[in-house]
């Protein structure tokens, strides 16, 4: 457990850092350090497949992203960072989230690294986890889950990624733009 | 964007060929190891981000056109929707079933396509979420590229 303290510090710390620092591309770098460490919390927490997925998406897609459509003589951010509204900002979401809401919300939860579905001896995911090699033959768990038995959801997720790009593409592409900034007809 | 120093052009054309086969593995290989076609896409689009900061866009253009990879993209999402389409052809359970390990593989010991379509999918996908990471960084950086041009004038 001490470990996820430890990370969990380090990413507040990287957090902090990329809202008060005036450098956009140190900014950005400091999201990847948050990026980062989940990426480790989720290797110590046994599940591989969500690390690399997070540090591909958000170390080097974030990253490369930035890099790749940012302007060189834009990376100072101009003007004051408001550090006083910020740390008032922080203390009133504080306050109001362990006094109020949070400390009945987190009595009703169940420990850590003990799900619900655990206890419950019919639920889905136990039948995926002592079937899903048998019904599938893959032998890696979350493809099974998300290809076989969830594969609508991957279906849906795939289309909307599709429809995304396709209308971003119809906003960005050259042919549209010279269309638009052309004199009207 | 007119890319880099010598010395990063150099690194790039090194490591460029590496970052592109560890993601061919990473969506051939979803079924067993941890990964699958999205990390996998994702990364086979970094490879070609990283080539287009070093070379500069021009270059990366002439090597996958934007009309290629638009593509590649669709045919990528409509060979996902086909495998899955392609179930109620060939067994009982329909929309998304499992037909080539079920019918053919179930019991049988085989060392390709275990899993029946989960790596056909896998390498759908995969395809899918490359190019359209490729296309859209690609669109973006010569928009802002674009902007800055015009307000330069």
């Amino acid at each position: 457990m001490l470990i996820f303290y430890i990370l969990l510090l380090f990413i507040l710390i990287a957090a902090i850092i990329a809202v008060e620092t005036k450098d956009l591309l140190s900014s950005v770098i400091c999201i990847g350090a948050i990026g980062f460490g989940a990426s480790i919390m989720f290797l110590f927490l046994r599940a591989p497949d969500i690390a690399i997925t997070q540090i591909v998406v958000e170390v080097l897609g974030l990253i490369i992203l930035i890099r790749a459509t940012i302007r060189r003589d834009l990376t100072f951010i101009s003007g004051d960072r408001e550090f006083f509204g910020t740390v008032v900002s922080i203390v009133i979401i504080f306050t109001i989230g362990v006094a109020g809401l949070g400390l009945a919300v987190f009595q009703n939860l169940q420990d850590f690294g003990n799900p619900i579905f655990a206890n419950v001896p019919d639920a889905a995911s136990q039948e995926y986890i002592s079937q899903g090699l048998a019904k599938t033959g893959a032998e890696n768990l979350v493809a099974s889950i998300i290809l076989d038995f969830r594969a609508y959801d991957t279906l849906g997720e795939t289309t909307v990624l599709f429809t995304t790009i396709i209308g971003a593409l119809v906003i960005l592409r050259r042919e549209g733009r010279k269309t638009l900034e052309g004199p009207d007809q | 964007m007119k890319g880099m120093t010598i010395i990063v052009k150099t690194i790039a054309g090194w490591v460029k060929i590496l970052i592109f086969m560890f993601g061919i593995y990473v969506v051939l290989f979803g079924d067993i190891t941890p990964g699958g076609g999205f990390a996998g896409g994702v990364i086979l689009a970094s490879s070609y981000i990283l080539l287009m900061l070093a070379f500069g866009r021009e270059s990366v253009e002439k090597n996958l056109p934007q009309a290629l990879a638009l593509k590649l993209l669709c045919c990528g999402v409509l060979a996902f929707a086909a495998i899955a389409l392609s179930g109620l052809f060939f067994g009982a359970d329909g929309f998304f079933w499992n037909y080539i390990y079920q019918e053919w593989l179930a019991g049988k010991d085989v060392e390709f396509l275990k899993a029946g379509i989960i790596p056909l999918a896998e390498l759908a996908i995969g395809l899918a979420v490359a190019m359209s990471l490729f296309l859209v960084i690609l669109n973006l950086s010569s928009f802002r590229s674009d902007i800055s041009a015009n307000e330069k004038e």
